[in-house]
């Protein structure tokens, strides 16, 4: 009994915190609706973009187009001009006007995955967010197929006759997989690196800041930078994959 | 139950055991990944211009891999953190 106290004294020096910790909550109709980490990071990531925005906006309005550009505004040229490159490539001609919606995606995604570095627990680190983003591509994918492929969209569906239940399955597994593809690695993230900070005693741990930075680097940002990518990257191709043909490598 | 241990403790433990189980998942996708990059490798080898769309096509590969890994991940998860079978006793 002793030797099991001590163990765990040694090894569980704080409390292991990678749950979503509610903060108050309040009724609605009979259901209690809580104000989560998952809002306040959210809340705060949202912050952090919109005065991004507004700094991006106000430089690029007093832009003189026959000066060379400074370097705030070079960075912004660079991102708008990457984030085009990438709807062309993938999508073809008809994906141009969808660089709006991945961008926005993208700038979300990757501003929710590395908030991880600053001390929030990952918004994409709770079900409830990635699933309404993969919906949306869910949406965006069916409207195409509509718009596109009229009744055809519907038909295919039954092509060959035997393999109808594999295909409805497959369109309602695509949101599914993404949004835990997202999920299930930003959380991975977050419960190794809770796990490590609740292993090591606070006292080592402020030595060991080179191990905590090197594991910060990789389950934070680059981790979060591939699952950004990717999730943009599924988006533009099951959009693309509804597009005519023809016109689709343009 | 047993002597000297409650239902409920048996149920987490076996609970843990089943998360360490479920875990195995990781194997496969880890063996998927490592075949997709070392094609890729392969394939910049033979093709050092095209290493933009390999990189691109090799990430996209090994994050559909890695699917099935995370469902196992998602069943620890429950099994550690929201465990449905404690309400079942």
């Amino acid at each position: 009994m002793g030797t099991g106290m001590l163990s765990q004294r040694v090894f569980l020096a704080q409390e292991v915190d990678i749950g979503i910790t509610g903060y108050f909550h309040f009724e609605v109709g009979g259901q209690t609706l809580w104000i989560t980490t998952t809002h306040v990071s959210l809340l705060l990531v949202m912050i952090a973009l919109t005065v991004f925005a507004l700094f991006a906006n106000r430089a690029i309005k007093k832009a003189n187009p026959e000066d060379v550009p400074g370097p705030f505004l070079n960075v912004i040229e660079l991102l708008v001009e990457l984030i085009d490159g990438l709807t062309k490539s993938n999508m073809g001609k008809r994906g141009a006007r969808f660089s709006n919606y991945i961008g926005t995606l993208f700038a979300v995604i990757l501003v929710c995955n590395i908030s991880g570095l600053f001390g929030l627990r990952p918004p994409t680190a709770d079900y409830g967010v990635t699933l309404p983003l993969a919906l949306i591509t869910f949406v965006l994918i069916h409207y195409n197929g509509f718009k596109y492929e009229k009744a055809g969209h519907v038909t295919k569906l039954f092509q060959p006759v035997l393999l109808t239940p594999i295909n409805i399955i497959g369109e309602v597994a695509t949101p599914l997989s993404m949004s835990l593809r997202l999920f299930g690695n930003i959380l991975s993230g977050t419960v190794m690196m809770g796990l490590l900070y609740g292993l090591i005693p606070k006292l080592i741990q402020a030595f060991l800041w080179p191990v905590f930075g090197v594991l910060h680097v990789y389950f934070d940002v680059f981790s979060g930078a591939i699952q950004a990518y990717v999730f943009c990257m599924l988006t533009m191709v099951f959009i693309a994959q509804n597009f005519p043909e023809d016109e689709a490598q343009g | 139950m047993m002597n000297g241990i409650s239902s409920e403790a048996f149920v987490l433990g076996c609970s843990a055991i089943g998360a360490g189980i479920a875990m195995i998942a990781g194997v496969g996708p880890g063996i998927g990944q490592g075949i997709a990059a070392g094609h890729g490798a392969a394939a910049v080898g033979r093709n050092p211009g095209a290493k933009g769309n390999i990189m691109s096509t090799m990430l996209l590969g090994q994050a559909v891999a890695e699917t099935t890994g995370l469902y196992g991940f998602a069943v620890a998860i429950i099994l550690l953190f929201a465990n449905p079978l404690l309400g079942k006793l």
